[in-house]
């Protein structure tokens, strides 16, 4: 015990510089949107008159730019939760394919998720532009949403089917004896057994899709169809930003992923490392 | 929980299918199961990918884009932004999940602040690091103001600057995540090999170098190679810390890539971009599937 104690001021060293590393921009946000409109034009280091101005006027939507912010939260979380059923549905589908039925041709289902995997997601956005147009799908949160579900599916299937590995088989045949047919097996059987690894699949994908911003600007054009960090990205047109609404915005924004990540935490730990990339 | 799952199924009438002739009952339950999926990759990836490989088909593309400065430029960048970027993120994510395995209380509670910016969704975050590096009213040149009396330099109006901002902000972002993955293997390696080493004398650094990196590698090579995928996609961090700018100095592969297709109005352009980082992204990509591919038939 007599080296850790040695290295104590050591540590101590590098958790200071990690701490103000790491929360610098967040402070920068919060502090920023509990500033006085006309203070935040200043060299102070934090609000030396905090207000909650800003968080009153975007609860108001008092300003030109946050004239449908609830609208907009709205669209995210619509997105967000359409998104986490798709993936749950489809992903479990696919996993119960491959893992359980093994009909031939399901390792092609696996090769083409990973293949989807690995693809980096903003360098479809271009064709998916004229697709979705094309699909007659333009300035429809249902356009957003299939992207979200390509894009997550495959990393639901990797978790479903590295959980899944750990349910024994035997149980799908014991339902079977007793006469159950595969749909059966995959609704009483499969999916109750599956649901530590829904919660974190679920959150991750409604994550995925309230944070994602490229898609949803490409796609959503209009004042009430985007989500909201398109429309934070509106206040950066204008060169007199109203900077303080914009944090406060941010911050009410952040607030629900940041709850989920903390209450969710070890499910998502868990998934992160069983999806893909375990060594 | 498992039993309770059987009994509800075993009370359940079973109307189909006797278990002697299941092979045609698989094969239909098979096709209803996989036909989502499936139908979203045919639509959703594969045409969109030929879609793209088409429009990127035109030879024009390829000669205006290798004739323009912004796009060399913009290699530079983005070859920065892999080396520096993913390599300089890992190897401090390697480094600081040996710091949070630490059973110390203070460093648990850190570690909860620790991933607060994978927590926060990216955008907001991004925009307050854009008005943090503001020349006038920025709280980097305020703070330098303040507290040395030094004007700070306007970190977004000089090319290395601004580049230098999108890569840091971009570890910033994503240190947490790799961290926190890296934390997890850490904790995988069996506690009997740091025994049995410091038994032989092989104790901190030198543990670390002896067993940690050797029993790591796999995990970390896998890692780096799907991060440099994933960081040549990055759209948000260069688009909102410095917008491409000064002077389209800053952008990246992904960002030229949709200004040339929305702001100059070029799609056919905006692909090829995307199309010239394919010689990197196709060995990665089979390297890294073969790599996976290889850890799901292992578990």
């Amino acid at each position: 015990m007599t080296r850790s104690r040695k290295a104590t001021p050591f540590l101590v060293l590098i958790g200071i510089i990690v701490f103000v590393w790491t929360v610098m921009p967040i402070y920068n946000m919060v502090a920023v949107a509990l500033t006085s409109n006309n203070a935040v034009f200043s060299s102070n280091l934090w609000p030396h008159e905090p207000t909650l101005e800003g968080f009153v006027k975007v609860f108001t939507e008092d300003h030109f730019y946050l004239e449908h912010f609830w609208r907009q939260m709205w669209n995210s979380l619509f997105i967000g939760v359409v998104t986490a059923v798709a993936v749950l549905l489809i992903g479990t589908m696919t996993s119960f394919t491959i893992g359980r039925i093994r009909v031939r041709g399901s390792s092609f289902l696996s090769s083409a998720a990973l293949f989807t995997y690995v693809i980096p997601m903003s360098f479809l956005a271009i064709p998916f532009y004229r697709v979705m147009h094309s699909y007659g799908l333009a300035d429809s949160p249902w356009a957003v949403i299939l992207v979200e579900v390509t894009f997550a599916t495959p990393y639901a299937i990797f978790v479903f089917l590295q959980y899944s590995n750990s349910i024994p088989t035997e149980l799908d045949e014991a339902a079977k004896i007793d006469g159950a047919s595969l749909g059966q097996i995959f609704l009483n059987v499969y999916l109750p057994l599956m649901a530590p690894a829904l919660v974190a699949v679920g959150t991750y994908a409604l994550l995925l899709a309230w944070n994602e911003y490229l898609f949803a600007f490409l796609l959503l054009s209009s004042e009430t169809t985007v989500t909201v960090p398109v429309a934070l990205g509106f206040f950066l047109n204008s060169d007199q930003a109203p900077w303080e609404l914009l944090m406060a915005a941010s911050v009410v924004y952040s607030l629900p992923p940041i709850v989920i990540y903390y209450l969710f935490r070890k499910y998502m730990a868990e998934g992160l490392t069983v999806g893909g990339i375990k060594g | 929980m498992s039993n309770s799952a059987l009994r509800a199924k075993a009370g359940a009438p079973g109307n189909t299918g006797a278990p002697g002739r299941s092979g045609s009952h698989e094969t239909f339950w098979g096709a209803v199961f996989a036909a989502p999926y499936l139908i979203i990759f045919l639509l959703f990836v594969i045409y969109p990918v030929c879609y793209g490989l088409w429009m990127g088909s035109n030879p024009d593309s390829y000669r205006q884009l290798f004739s323009d400065p912004i796009y060399v430029r913009t290699l530079l960048n983005t070859v920065l932004l892999l080396v520096v970027g993913v390599n300089l993120k890992m190897i401090l994510a390697l480094l600081l999940a040996e710091f949070f395995l630490s059973s110390r209380r203070w460093i648990r509670a850190l570690f909860l602040v620790f991933i607060l910016p994978w927590a926060v969704p990216a955008i907001p975050e991004f925009i307050s690091v854009h008005w943090m590096l503001d020349a006038q009213w920025g709280l980097i040149n305020n703070f330098l103001w303040n507290t040395f009396g030094i004007m700070g330099p306007p970190w977004l109006a000089r090319p290395d600057l601004a580049m230098g901002s999108v890569v840091a902000t971009y570890i910033w972002k994503w240190l947490p995540f790799w961290t926190l993955i890296f934390l997890a293997g850490r904790m995988a390696i069996p506690r009997d090999l740091y025994e049995a080493a410091s038994v032989d004398g092989a104790t901190g650094v030198k543990a670390f170098f002896h067993i940690t990196i050797p029993m790591m590698w796999k995990l970390y090579v896998t890692c780096t190679l799907l991060s440099t995928l994933w960081t040549l996609g990055d759209y948000n961090t260069v688009h909102f810390v410095s917008g491409g700018g000064p002077v389209q100095s800053t952008h990246v592969l992904a960002t030229l890539g949709i200004r040339d297709a929305f702001e100059l109005g070029d799609p056919s352009l905006g692909v090829a971009v995307v199309i010239t980082a394919l010689p990197l992204v196709i060995p990665i990509m089979v390297l890294l599937m073969r790599q996976l591919r290889r850890d799901q038939v292992s578990t």
